[in-house]
């Protein structure tokens, strides 16, 4: 099985570079803040294990909203992020991007502070990324080559499979044994493949386990700790609760607009959104462990197609900017964004309040997990006003959303297995 | 927002246009006026006296009705003050037609383009709909009537003509029988929990402005300071006692002019069908979710639906998919089904905290996979159309001669968030070609271009119990979208203050 992970690489926009910065990233798309694959600049579609990428300005439009904490507005610079999803350590997807994409990127990173021409790209760009606070994977192990190849083995089962009655269970098994020699013969033809999982690398179990167990043995040492400092600290943040200022307003149509023209071009959609933590040590502590514990969860819970109740986020993470004065979420997920917020608002409101209402201007929570998100309205413009337009955007499986990405494993599932009970040879039939 | 409203405080139904509490259905005759001002002076004299019908229930009914609806553009050609404009809801600001974004979210492309429509973009978006309803052979001396009255202040655009259908669609299918009960009494509770059953009754703040919706919220709309209602027209917030409401008792309106494509709905379906007149039906009833009578492929369970059924014929609306959870009685992207999934905030299982807490978390595999929709209450519509043309008699009788005569629906819904409700269920839940994990769009509204990635939309499964799905590939387009507006239909009180407000 091979890991997914998924990296982030900022560096500042040089002043007065932004606009030609912005030029460049334009012809890398085919439709509005769609990357086309092959485009002459980074053509991601010869990337085999990149999953999803996106190049985005980040430039914080509600950087002045800490005003509302007594904080003087701070000059915080503008930033490009460059952010992939891939299969494989990061540091082996960025080193590939930058040795065969080299002249495109060095083209886009010509836009930065500090980027040497001439120098070493690959340590450059190395050297711009930035950690992951949290880090959520729809399926830990499915690689964009199994995406792709049980895509094709589904359109081909589905084309072939007779759509009739069947007069018996045991005529189930009987149609599933001649699909099964159809595949054969197509693998066989080089029609299909179906290529087994690589061995998942030591490494990277070895390191899963110890962060399984390194985590929850800190928290214990730490419990004596919080258990004398509790009291203190729920009074801490229910006054912190109880006063800290909301900032809703309905986000500025053209910007809305905007942001919507670069949506619903395919069955997925991308987020990306970048807010400033409240000021004090309080916030920072407590979204820093609630970050952790997230990415704890993400990591050895949350592993198997679902984030909670959320069924349709393929990647996302959360990163902190600027010594974690800011935060950047980033999302890549399926269906249009106001079925993604409801989904949000109706099944893990309480979710959305741990991670994100220590950012100014969140809708007020009780408890950190109550209220806050289930204000419709205010969660709505909040999450709008902080998000920004992901000038390009790559997803290696166009049209296909995680429902099909699941069934279609499913499908190769009942293929591969050696024998099945009559009622399994139904069921799987009915997944054509 | 934390003040909590006194229960059951009662709506002032004098105050709210008769449409939201009924559908007129003994005034068989309608029709919809589609108007922009000439002259703004005389367009606000009229509206200060329109003889608007309200909500309040006569006897015996009245023998005619009529209805004032405005549009975002409408509001700015009335000379309303900008800042007020400015405060209803992004999407009614914006306008149905507004841009290509939302011509995508909604499904209005190719045939449907509004570049295309007849009515309702750029030159041809209306200012004001005056829906007119009336007892049959008395709708032209009504209609002359207004239209006189209109005249100084109004040029009219469109005449949207109705038939009287009989509570029938131009397909042929019983139409109108889901409909959300609305909490006229305000019995339900305001508050923000969750409903682990399928409930038919929603909040009176669902569809109407100014009173708690089903978060337990007062939707945002225009409110002001008193002093802008000096002569005190408006009622005062619920929310915000201090300040004018102009949004309360009125609510969005919904309007679009969709041609049915009869001959080609059933032709399509006699092919498919290969000829067999047994199939051809069965296969419409599952595009449908209802056989043409309107009875539901999903049985009723037994079990009784809360406001599901408080007339006969209410009882076709006393159903859910829970006993079907794979779509076997009813396909899954049965048009029905989609429109109304009929589902709670959480998926079914024990109702114990535990079991609420581990399906909460996602650790119920089996909950899960009923959850990719959810939450229906959320997204319910108050649906108020008539149809069109000739209807599905004619429309047949004349199958070969081709004869083209326009039918279908003039679509209306009513909501207090245009977002929210109708602009996610027809693009999450009927345009959107993954709803529930199907890649298909809805049967009937579909319209049919690939997916990106080249996935073809234009199927439709229909599950078996022992085998493959059974599926029809290759459907045309059946409904088209002719034009369509976003409107305020405003209480009353606002509508009076509209009119002399600037």
């Amino acid at each position: 099985m091979t890991p997914q992970s998924q990296f982030m690489v900022v560096a500042r926009v040089t002043l007065g570079r932004e606009r030609s910065l912005r030029e460049l990233l334009e012809t890398m798309n085919s439709k509005p803040g769609m990357a086309d694959p092959a485009n002459a600049v980074l053509p991601f579609g010869q990337f085999e294990r990149l999953h999803f990428a996106r190049l985005a300005v980040l430039d914080d439009p509600t950087v002045g909203d800490i005003e509302a904490h007594g904080v003087p507005r701070p000059s915080l610079p503008v930033y490009l992020a460059f952010i992939g999803s891939c299969d494989g350590p990061a540091n082996e997807c960025i080193k590939d991007l930058a040795q065969r994409a080299e002249t495109g990127l060095r083209r886009i990173f010509m836009h930065c502070d500090g980027f040497d021409a001439q120098g070493d790209l690959v340590a450059w760009v190395q050297a711009h990324q930035r950690p992951l606070a949290a880090n959520y994977i729809n399926w830990v192990g499915r690689s964009v080559r199994q995406v792709k190849e049980e895509s094709a083995l589904r359109r081909a089962l589905a084309a072939k499979v007779p759509r009739v009655s069947l007069a018996s269970a045991a005529q189930a098994q009987q149609l599933r044994r001649a699909l099964i020699d159809f595949v054969d013969a197509e693998v066989s033809a080089g029609r299909l493949g179906l290529t087994p999982p690589d061995p998942t690398p030591l490494r990277w179990q070895i390191a899963k386990l110890l962060h399984l167990v390194a985590i929850p043995l800190v928290g214990l040492i730490l419990l004596p700790l919080l258990i004398i400092l509790a009291p203190f600290l729920i009074f801490t943040l229910r006054a912190k609760e109880r006063s800290d200022a909301e900032i809703f307003p309905p986000p500025d149509r053209a910007v809305l607009l905007e942001l919507q023209h670069l949506e619903d071009h395919d069955v997925s959609n991308q987020y990306t959104a970048i807010g400033s933590l409240k000021p004090g040590s309080f916030r920072r502590w407590l979204a820093t462990v609630l970050l952790v514990l997230i990415d704890y969860t993400a990591r050895h819970i949350f592993t198997r197609g679902f984030l909670a109740r959320v069924q349709t986020i393929h990647f996302a993470f959360w990163a902190f900017l600027d010594d974690k004065r800011r935060l950047v979420f980033t999302s890549n997920y399926d269906g249009g964004h106001e079925a993604y917020m409801d989904d949000f608002i109706n099944k893990v409101a309480w979710g959305l309040n741990l991670a994100f209402s220590h950012g100014v201007g969140w809708p007020r929570t009780r408890w950190l997990v109550a209220r806050g998100a289930r204000i419709e309205n205010r969660f709505k413009h909040f999450q709008r006003r902080h998000q920004l337009p992901t000038q390009v955007w790559y997803k290696a499986y166009p049209g296909l959303t995680l429902a099909d990405l699941k069934r279609n494993q499913r499908i190769r599932e009942g293929l591969e297995r050696a024998s099945v009970t009559d009622a399994q040879a139904q069921a799987w039939l009915r997944l054509l | 927002m934390n003040a909590i409203p006194s229960q059951g405080r009662s709506v002032k139904l004098d105050d709210v246009q008769g449409l939201v509490r009924f559908g007129y259905k003994h005034l068989t005759e309608a029709s919809f006026l589609l108007l922009r001002v000439k002259d703004p002076a005389a367009a606000r004299a009229w509206l200060a006296r329109a003889p608007v019908t309200s909500a309040v229930k006569t006897d015996p009914p009245p023998e005619t009705a009529l209805q004032v609806a405005v549009t975002s553009e409408g509001l700015r050609a009335l000379e309303v003050a900008p800042d007020l404009c400015a405060e209803f809801s992004a999407e009614f600001v914006a306008g149905m037609a507004s841009d290509a974004a939302r011509a995508r979210r909604l499904g209005d492309v190719g045939a449907s383009d509004p570049g295309k429509w007849l009515w309702g973009a750029g030159e041809r978006v209306p200012h004001v709909a005056v829906l007119l309803y009336a007892r049959a052979g008395q709708l032209a001396a009504w209609e002359q009537e207004i239209e006189t009255q209109c005249a100084a202040g109004f040029v009219r655009i469109e005449r949207l003509s109705t038939s009287d259908m009989r509570g029938v669609e131009p397909f042929g299918f019983a139409d109108g029988i889901s409909q959300p009960e609305v909490d006229w009494e305000r019995t339900r509770p305001v508050r923000d929990r969750d409903q682990l059953e399928y409930n038919n009754v929603s909040c009176l703040g669902e569809f109407l402005l100014g009173y708690p919706n089903e978060y337990g919220l007062y939707t945002p709309r225009p409110l002001m300071v008193p002093q802008r209602d000096p002569d005190a027209l408006l009622p005062s917030a619920e929310d915000a006692p201090d300040q004018a409401d102009l949004g309360r008792n009125g609510c969005y309106l919904v309007l679009r002019q969709l041609r049915q494509d009869v001959q080609g709905f059933w032709r399509e379906l006699d092919r498919q069908a290969e000829g067999d007149a047994d199939l051809r039906e069965r296969l419409a009833a599952a595009m449908v979710g209802r056989t043409k009578p309107g009875e539901p492929l999903a049985a009723p369970s037994g079990e009784s639906v809360a406001g599901g059924a408080s007339t006969p014929r209410s009882k076709l609306n006393d159903f859910t998919y829970q006993a079907d959870p794979r779509g076997v009685r009813c396909p899954l992207g049965a048009h029905i089904r989609r429109t109304n999934p009929r589902n709670a905030d959480l998926p079914p299982g024990g109702r114990g905290l535990l079991s609420r807490l581990w399906r909460m978390l996602g650790f119920d595999a089996a909950a899960l996979e009923q959850d990719l929709v959810a939450s229906t209450r959320f997204h319910r519509l108050l649906r108020r159309g008539r149809g069109f043309g000739a209807g599905v008699a004619t429309a047949l009788s004349a199958t070969e001669s081709s004869s083209g005569a326009d039918t279908g629906l003039h679509f209306i819904c009513l909501a207090a968030n245009i977002k929210r409700q109708f602009e996610f269920v027809q693009s999450a839940w009927l345009i959107g070609s993954k709803f529930a994990g199907l890649t298909e769009s809805d049967p009937l509204l579909g319209h049919r271009l690939p997916d990106p990635g080249d996935s073809p939309t234009d199927g439709f499964s229909i599950p078996q119990a022992d085998g493959p799905d059974r599926r029809l590939t290759g459907l045309p387009q059946f409904v088209t979208v002719l034009g369509g507006a976003y409107f305020f239909l405003p209480g009353i009180r606002a509508l009076r203050y509209l009119a002399t407000a600037r």
